[in-house]
């Protein structure tokens, strides 16, 4: 049972917690297979995606969620520009609650603003990407995109490939697979795998070639363009000679390897387009599997509430 | 304080008539299909279908509900319904539909399920079994097969068990005042 009026992180989520999720989305993944995509389960609610940083389908996936739970959605667009300070990100969000928000689905570039703003609201704060510390629906739904190809996570070998260190995606994926019981290990170079994760009980490797040795699913991270230059690897060439996903060195997984992406991707430098759009791919169903993940997490959470 | 109100054998021939009365009102099988809302419903549907099976020598199509995502009372309970899975195999657009449900008590059941499989497509028909109808309706529904009609106290609550659960077929009666 969830009892909490938030979703924030993966890491104080029980696996109790995680489980319910990937269950309710099991059946709200029903729900989008069907002519009639939509329940009436939370009609009259208000959902705000609130979006300090640029998304297209982390909003978009939370806005058709929202909808096809008849919940009515506002986009509230924020300059992306400008710096906000933590008074007014404060007071817009309680502008937000006032005009009736149940739900308010928060991306920012800083780290732990969706732990301030969920002390502050009545409505239900839902993470969606804090800086570099969670994105903890991307997390949820890799888990449950795995659990519907494989069967099971506890005991699978699960590679993460690339910048760990800047990755928020890396870190919730990394909670939430090791309290599942997968056996996780990371690739990169040593300057994008932070001191921090060493002792976590997680192999890390820095030779590609051994680490996706055995490796039932591969998790590539997009390398985030703007991190070039600033000393992290020599330059993107480089990064995607040493680390790019290339059918030569999938082949080194098992046979029935699959391979994810949180996207967007940068073809032809963290994973080949053969690959992206080839038979072990999960990309578009991690795509398809958001949407029922995010429905869960909205139902699920309406449900404590008051 | 509990009372049993039917035993294993109660409840078989309390099936058995009811599929009796499926098959004579429809007159046979032609375009009927059970389908059981969970998870109760779900065993009762199946355990219908091999009744009805025996007796007209025709396989009908089962299917499972789940209803969380239509109920009404979201916010009102303590906890969230736990969602189980709906397995509805088939069309249901100009079907005959028989609507299986262990306990029939406010109605509010049967409302969402309708509105569960009315979503699904348009059936010819939604008819309704239920193994107890125990009273207290909230909604202008009325069950077209009962197992057995049982006037209760509306702070009794009425419990059927059975074997796919784990537990001896039984439908039992709790008193108020005692948990």
């Amino acid at each position: 049972m969830l009892t909490r009026k938030d979703l924030l992180g993966i890491k104080e989520l029980s696996v109790e917690e995680i489980n319910l999720i990937l269950d309710t989305a099991a059946g709200f993944k029903d729900v989008l297979g069907r002519d009639i995509k939509k329940v009436p389960t939370l009609r009259g609610r208000t959902a705000v995606n609130l979006f300090f940083e640029p998304s297209t389908r982390t909003r978009t996936s939370f806005e058709l969620a929202a909808k096809r739970l008849s919940t009515d959605v506002i986009n509230f667009s924020v300059p992306t520009s400008s710096v906000v300070k933590g008074e007014s990100l404060i007071d817009t969000a309680l502008t937000v609650q006032a005009l009736g928000a149940d739900f308010i689905i928060i991306r920012h570039s800083s780290s732990g603003v969706p732990y301030l703003l969920a002390k502050k609201l009545k409505a239900s704060v839902i993470n969606a990407g804090d800086g570099t510390n969670e994105h903890p629906t991307q997390a949820l739904l890799d888990a449950f995109t795995i659990r519907e190809k494989k069967g099971k996570i506890k005991g699978l070998k699960i590679a993460i490939v690339g910048d760990i260190a800047h990755s928020r995606v890396a870190k919730s994926n990394i909670y939430c697979l090791k309290k599942l019981g997968a056996k996780v290990r990371l690739i990169g170079p040593p300057t994008l795998i932070p001191n921090e994760i060493k002792g976590m009980g997680i192999d890390i490797f820095y030779n590609m070639e051994a680490g996706l040795k055995d490796v039932d699913v591969l998790m590539t991270l997009r390398i985030q363009m703007e991190r070039q230059g600033k000393g992290f690897f020599p330059s993107i060439e480089e990064y995607s000679r040493n680390w790019g996903l290339t059918s030569e060195r999938l082949s080194l997984a098992k046979n029935d390897a699959v391979v994810m992406h949180p996207g967007p991707m940068n073809r032809g430098i963290e994973i080949t387009s053969e690959i992206a759009d080839g038979p072990n791919s999960l990309i578009l169903d991690q795509v398809t599997n958001g949407l029922a993940v995010r429905m869960a997490i909205m139902y699920l959470l309406e449900g404590v509430k008051r | 304080m509990t009372k049993e109100l039917m035993n294993k054998n109660d409840i078989d021939r309390a099936l058995i008539r009811m599929a009796h009365e499926i098959i004579e009102k429809n007159k046979g099988t032609g375009k009927l299909c059970l389908v059981g809302i969970q998870r109760g419903g779900v065993h009762l549907a199946k355990r219908l279908a091999s009744k009805i099976k025996l007796i007209e020598k025709k396989d009908i199509p089962v299917g499972s509900l789940d209803i969380a995502f239509y109920r009404d009372d979201l916010n009102i309970r303590k906890e969230q319904p736990i969602v189980r899975r709906t397995e509805i195999p088939f069309e249901v657009t100009d079907l005959k539909i028989i609507l299986v449900d262990d306990v029939l008590f406010t109605g509010r059941s049967i409302r969402a399920a309708m509105d569960a499989l009315i979503d699904m497509g348009r059936p010819a028909s939604i008819q309704l079994a239920v193994l107890i109808d125990r009273g207290h309706r909230e909604l202008p529904i009325k069950a077209d097969y009962v197992g057995k009609n049982i006037p209760t106290a509306l702070s009794e609550t009425v419990e059927v068990n059975l074997v796919e659960e784990g537990v001896e077929d039984k439908v039992i009666l709790e008193k108020a005042g005692k948990e």
